[in-house]
């Protein structure tokens, strides 16, 4: 599991930036305990660009959620495993010790940026917010500064756009804003969860080169959380498939698009049109997602697998270690 | 589009055309100011029986309005949609509502278009009920044939939409779209709420219902990778007018328009990567106020004087491959 990204061989020597293990999130709801995270462990290193991927249902957000120390309790609660971040432990922190890492240390866009920010400050002051917060700058001095990042992040005549509202600007401006915020206090690690979805194409391709460029010029880890497998391409090293808050599979980006292993990830390769590929019937994998409450014996894929035999009912397969795979699946073994 | 009828469908007659659209437009008010805004901009295309048209292009370039008009459920501005040889806009209302039976539409959201305080049973008799259809057995024969081809089971029948998953959702929607045999299907974004394992089974279900039925379908879409999998011909919109049409392999291989190559090169995850991919600068003006002349010169990296004057006109550049653009003024 400690393979290094690939694209960074001088950090082959780096400790992991983030270490996340053996993580179980419960949901308590009315219907049930949900286990959104199911025994969730990897690692993030300097520099590295991690995707996770999965469909909704997952548990890649409450991953998400759970570093940033999100996750709202009641009802929600990490029942067991740790989050390293340079060896210390996230979920032993304060609320106090952990506001000082979140959006410092550690910052996250969201999926929809129209949310995500106050609608009644005006964009600079809520770039400049941050800043006051973790650098202790004074507020002009902020505002100066979130003048350069609005610029850095490319938004147009940024002079204008400080002073005005988030609903004045349309989606893709409002993301530039969420990623310049996100980047005040230059963060070691970046998490983007979904944060291209509600956008259009043209503008997605502009908000990925960015968050590309930043990955290569400043050298901050990114997480990229969504269900697309063509944004997970194109701005990964390392991909992680989770399937009801389990990893079912790790590898570098370009192997497990050429050779997935585990049945799971295959048929949802299988099923993304794309016009790389010849047309034909899409592969589909049956039916869908269990309901998060159903408790399913052993491997919770094998009601959908077209592999599942006796013993995976049983019994729930260990992780394996296959070349520059990572894979949970009963068809392979440890060479 | 006159041109077009006259070069490239030579072989086909009115009555390979199920819907035809003579220089569409849809002009809505904008909320709150004396602008109106023109959603639909003067589109002309011919749908031909039995294929699947895709429509593709960025959130309000007006492909799901477009969509609305060729069904009658928009007021034309300008311009008519002839369906089965028959102007829309000359129906009498009972003459209109017999021919929304040959139209239909499926929705974007499943959740948002389906009554929740109605049974999916009761859902899929409405429409016998509202078009005459009163026997009783006969209306449950049919809904028990359209939900197993629309792959659900009769208990399916007895639940309300929110016990049934996102996918169920839009099984419903498609069976709720099938009720009275229609023979023209707007798909309006239909696969863009579900999950990937789920949009590929609901990619497959239309396309089987398709060669079952004989359906023809307008699918609109802004993801390419779907519009590729499914379209016979597509149609790109930008700001309210159509850029390039042509069939599908030819338009993803020869696309002429630059809106269109740029739209190509901006799919994440092609095997080409991120060196040649066309970053357009900015973002699609307010259909409000629209560029003057070709409404993509504003962003055009191949942008000439004449493109902020003049409308260009759509050319047929290959056999049925059309596109509006200045750079081949010459070369017809």
């Amino acid at each position: 599991m400690n393979y290094n990204p690939q694209k960074t061989p001088k950090d082959a020597q780096q400790k992991p930036i983030l270490e996340v293990r053996h993580l179980c999130v419960d949901f308590h709801t009315a219907e049930g305990t949900v286990h959104a995270i199911n025994d969730l462990s990897y690692t993030l290193m300097p520099g590295e660009k991690q995707g996770i991927v999965g469909e909704s249902g997952s548990g890649k957000s409450v991953s998400s959620l759970a570093i940033m120390g999100l996750i709202p309790n009641p009802p929600g609660e990490i029942v067991s495993g740790q989050i390293l971040f340079h060896g210390t432990d996230l979920t032993r922190l304060s609320d106090k010790e952990m506001n000082r890492i979140r959006g410092d240390k550690i910052s996250m866009i969201f999926q929809e940026p129209m949310t995500s920010l106050n609608p009644i400050l005006t964009c600079g002051s809520q770039i400049a917010e941050s800043l006051v917060l973790h650098r202790g700058m004074k507020k002009k001095e902020a505002l100066a500064e979130s003048l350069r990042l609005m610029e850095e992040v490319g938004i147009a005549s940024p002079e204008k756009r400080m002073k005005e509202y988030p609903h004045q600007l349309s989606g893709g401006m409002k993301q530039r804003v969420m990623i310049a915020m996100a980047l005040a206090c230059e963060p070691e690690i970046l998490i983007c969860d979904e944060p291209t979805t509600a956008l259009d194409v043209t503008i997605q391709a502009q908000i990925l080169d960015l968050i590309r460029k930043l990955n290569e010029e400043k050298g901050m880890s990114v997480l990229m959380i969504t269900h697309d497998f063509g944004v997970i391409r194109e701005i990964s090293d390392n991909v992680i498939v989770m399937y009801t808050g389990k990893v079912v599979e790790r590898a570098p980006a370009d192997v497990i698009f050429r050779e997935p292993l585990h049945p799971y990830t295959k048929g949802l390769i299988g099923s993304i049109p794309r016009i790389t590929k010849e047309r034909g019937r899409l592969e589909q994998i049956e039916g869908m997602v269990p309901n998060p409450t159903e408790k399913i014996e052993g491997c919770t894929f094998w009601p959908r697998c077209s592999y599942a035999t006796e013993q995976c009912k049983k019994a729930d397969p260990p992780t394996v270690i296959l070349g520059m795979h990572q894979v949970k699946c009963w068809r392979y073994r440890e060479e | 589009m006159s041109r077009q009828e006259e070069q490239s469908s030579g072989n086909n007659t009115e009555r390979d055309y199920i819907v035809r659209a003579q220089d569409v437009r849809v002009t809505f008010k904008a909320p709150g100011s004396r602008d109106t805004v023109k959603a639909v901009d003067g589109v002309s295309l011919d749908v031909r029986r039995g294929e699947v048209f895709g429509v593709v292009g960025e959130s309000g370039c007006g492909k799901s309005t477009l969509g609305r008009a060729l069904l009658g459920l928009v007021p034309l501005s300008g311009g008519k949609v002839i369906v089965n040889g028959k102007d829309l806009s000359t129906l009498s209302a009972p003459q209109m509502k017999e021919m929304r039976r040959k139209i239909q539409i499926i929705f974007q959201d499943p959740s948002a278009c389906l009554n929740p305080r109605r049974t999916v049973r009761e859902i899929l008799t409405e429409p016998y009920l509202i078009h005459g259809i009163r026997d009783r057995k006969k209306i449950d024969e049919e809904i028990g044939k359209l939900i197993d081809a629309v792959g659900l089971a009769p208990y399916h029948l007895s639940r309300y939409p929110h016990e049934l998953s996102g996918g169920q959702k839009q099984r419903i929607g498609i069976a709720r779209a099938l009720t009275l045999h229609p023979e023209f299907i707007v798909c309006d974004e239909c696969v863009s709420a579900l999950d990937v394992s789920v949009q590929a089974q609901v990619l497959n279900l239309l396309m089987r219902l398709r060669g079952e039925m004989g359906l023809t379908y307008f699918f609109i879409s802004h993801n390419l990778n779907v519009i590729y999998q499914v379209s016979d011909r597509v149609a790109v919109m930008y700001l309210g007018r159509i850029v390039e049409i042509a069939p599908y392999r030819s338009l993803f291989e020869n696309h002429f328009h630059p809106y269109t190559e740029a739209l190509l090169s901006a799919i994440p995850g092609t095997s080409e990567g991120t060196k040649n991919r066309i970053i357009l600068q900015e973002e699609v003006p307010s259909p409000q106020n629209p560029p003057s002349g070709c409404h993509f010169h504003t962003r055009c990296p191949k942008a000439c004087p004449i493109c902020s004057k003049e409308v260009p006109a759509m050319r047929e550049i290959l056999p049925d491959h059309f596109a509006a653009c200045h750079l081949y003024d010459a070369k017809t």
